[in-house]
């Protein structure tokens, strides 16, 4: 693809006055890949998450990003005006709440048309067409789309929150828990059409999960953090079948078999 | 009644005193420095309940002078209750002319219409408005709506008139229907039907806003753009209606429903009570002109 990386990081830090949020993390993220960041509750995963994705201000580090005319830029010293625009049109951030990425009070139609709008669509039906493309391709019928996220279940709830993000053709999708709070068969098949979607698009996405199976399906790429340090990183499957720090050994050792 | 004269005269010219119309005066400059920019400031306690118009009341006195002559409307007409007591009120506290006639008038006041009469330089044309944001309803934080202003994110404005085709098959708003002004704010042209807002654009007269509960004043210098949004397949449309005035035979004008009995007997009637009367005085008539309701009926 490229011999470039799409995000570059170095020596990120978030402290919480004397507390660590997350110290001292470097890496690089290529066009197309998966990174899964994995760890207890507590270990930084979503300080870090949200200090990438411009959320939450390090306490110090860079996070370089490549835009697409190529020019890498600092995501902390752009103006707030482009960087909530790279937010709504390169990026995509799924919550593991749909109700704090969702307007919970318009319809599904709007939901994923309003980054369209956003962007200067100004044609109804084009943007209602885009909308009934993107519900298909989540699963969702036809004739919901004129219902509030309200009336839908928990899992058609967090498929219309990733159609929503994914409408604008980001590069980088930002995903914290994306499967929390979801029954099994409802997860496997939300887990088969990220999948789908990632390889299809080509996105690269930062995945945040506590669940290492999910991590397994979704992932290249592992960074396993324990106290706002990263203790182990590699690609998923060595990781996960050979894991060489001790705190990796007990996690994976933790998985309940059935 | 000496003993009330005596107690008005111990108020400044036109009830505020003269900082607190410095302050406002400030203000309606700013706002007219940029306009459709909601401009906070700090909105008095008016002798009169909030939503009866006092942010209109405090720019118009803080603008008014003795030689001024004020006209107030509500919705449309000079005779209703709330028209009735500013009007009292400016004649008590300012002692300055008033007209019921909009050519007449220097200053109009006015809850939720513009005069079917065309604005001419000089005029000025003070709104009262209720809630001066128009992305209230969408998202809540004023925080956020300032800041969705400030770097023009106004695609949630869109997803509303989105909402209203998805709905009802057309966009169904038809009072306080968002404006773009001069190419940049969004604005709320307060609750008037949007059957005036093409009188906005590129009027010759001056136009303020007074959100006495929110503390806001905005404004819309004469000859400044006035864009009602839309969508490119589903265009802007004001109101039309399919019958003239009953009164005084008006069509191209905004009317109201009257209801006359509890038969179902119904009539509609300029909304502008000035310009229908002088239309009957140069000898319109509608179809109820002659006093006879059988003939709508």
């Amino acid at each position: 693809m490229t011999d470039e990386p799409l995000l570059r990081v170095n020596s990120l830090s978030k402290f919480y006055g004397s507390r660590v949020g997350c110290e001292d993390i470097s890496f690089d993220l290529w066009p197309g890949e998966v990174l899964a960041v994995v760890g207890e509750s507590g270990s930084g995963k979503t300080t870090l998450l949200n200090c990438l994705s411009t959320r939450l201000m390090p306490t110090s580090g860079t996070v370089t990003y490549r835009m697409r005319d190529g020019a890498f830029r600092d995501l902390y010293r752009m103006s707030e005006a482009e960087r909530r625009f790279l937010m709504r049109t390169d990026w995509g951030f799924v919550h593991q709440n749909p109700a704090d990425g969702l307007r919970m009070t318009v319809s599904a139609g709007a939901n994923v048309g309003e980054r369209l709008m956003a962007v200067g669509d100004r044609h109804y039906g084009n943007i209602r067409a885009t909308a009934v493309d993107w519900l298909s391709r989540v699963e969702i019928a036809e004739d919901r789309i004129d219902d509030e996220p309200r009336a839908f279940s928990g899992g058609m709830r967090q498929r219309l929150q990733i159609a929503r993000n994914l409408v604008t053709g980001p590069r980088l999708v930002f995903m914290d828990e994306p499967t929390g709070g979801l029954d099994v068969s409802v997860q496997a098949r939300l887990l088969d059409l990220l999948r789908g979607l990632v390889t299809d698009l080509g996105l690269a996405a930062i995945v945040v999960t506590h669940d290492l199976a999910v991590a397994r399906l979704l992932s290249q790429r592992m960074m396993v953090m324990k106290d706002g340090r990263v203790v182990e990183t590699g690609l998923t499957d060595r990781v996960l079948d050979d894991p060489r720090a001790p705190y990796t050994q007990l996690l994976v050792s933790s998985i309940l078999q059935v | 009644m000496n003993a009330l004269v005596e107690n008005i005269a111990q108020y400044n010219f036109a009830y505020l005193d003269e900082q607190t119309k410095r302050m406002i005066r400030r203000a309606i400059l700013k706002g007219i420095a940029i306009p459709g920019y909601q401009v906070p400031f700090a909105s008095r306690e008016m002798p009169m309940p909030y939503g009866w118009g006092t942010g209109g009341v405090q720019v118009t006195a803080s603008i008014i002078g003795p030689d001024d002559v004020l006209k107030v409307i509500d919705q449309g007409a000079d005779d209703t209750t709330n028209a009735v007591s500013i009007r009292a009120f400016f004649r008590k506290v300012a002692d300055v002319a008033v007209t019921t006639e909009t050519a007449k008038a220097t200053i109009i006041q006015t809850r939720h219409r513009i005069p079917e009469y065309p604005l001419a330089a000089g005029q000025v044309l003070v709104y009262q408005v209720p809630i001066p944001e128009p992305l209230r309803f969408l998202e809540p934080r004023e925080t956020e709506t300032r800041k969705m202003h400030a770097l023009e994110e106004y695609g949630l404005m869109h997803v509303k008139l989105y909402e209203d085709i998805a709905k009802h098959g057309r966009i169904a708003t038809t009072y306080a229907y968002p404006v773009k002004v001069e190419g940049r704010y969004v604005m709320d042209p307060s609750p008037t039907p949007k059957f005036d807002n093409p009188k906005m654009h590129m009027s010759p007269a001056l136009q303020l806003f007074g959100a006495g509960r929110e503390k806001r004043i905005y404004a819309i210098p004469p000859f400044t753009e006035v864009v009602s949004l839309d969508f490119e397949d589903h265009p802007f449309e004001v109101q039309s209606f399919d019958q003239p005035c009953a009164l005084c035979g008006a069509e191209q004008v905004y009317l109201d429903e009257v209801i006359l009995d509890d038969h179902g007997g119904h009539m509609f009637v300029c909304s502008d009570t000035d310009h229908c009367e002088k239309r009957r005085e140069n000898g319109h008539t509608g179809a109820t002109a002659a006093g006879s309701k059988e003939a709508v009926e």
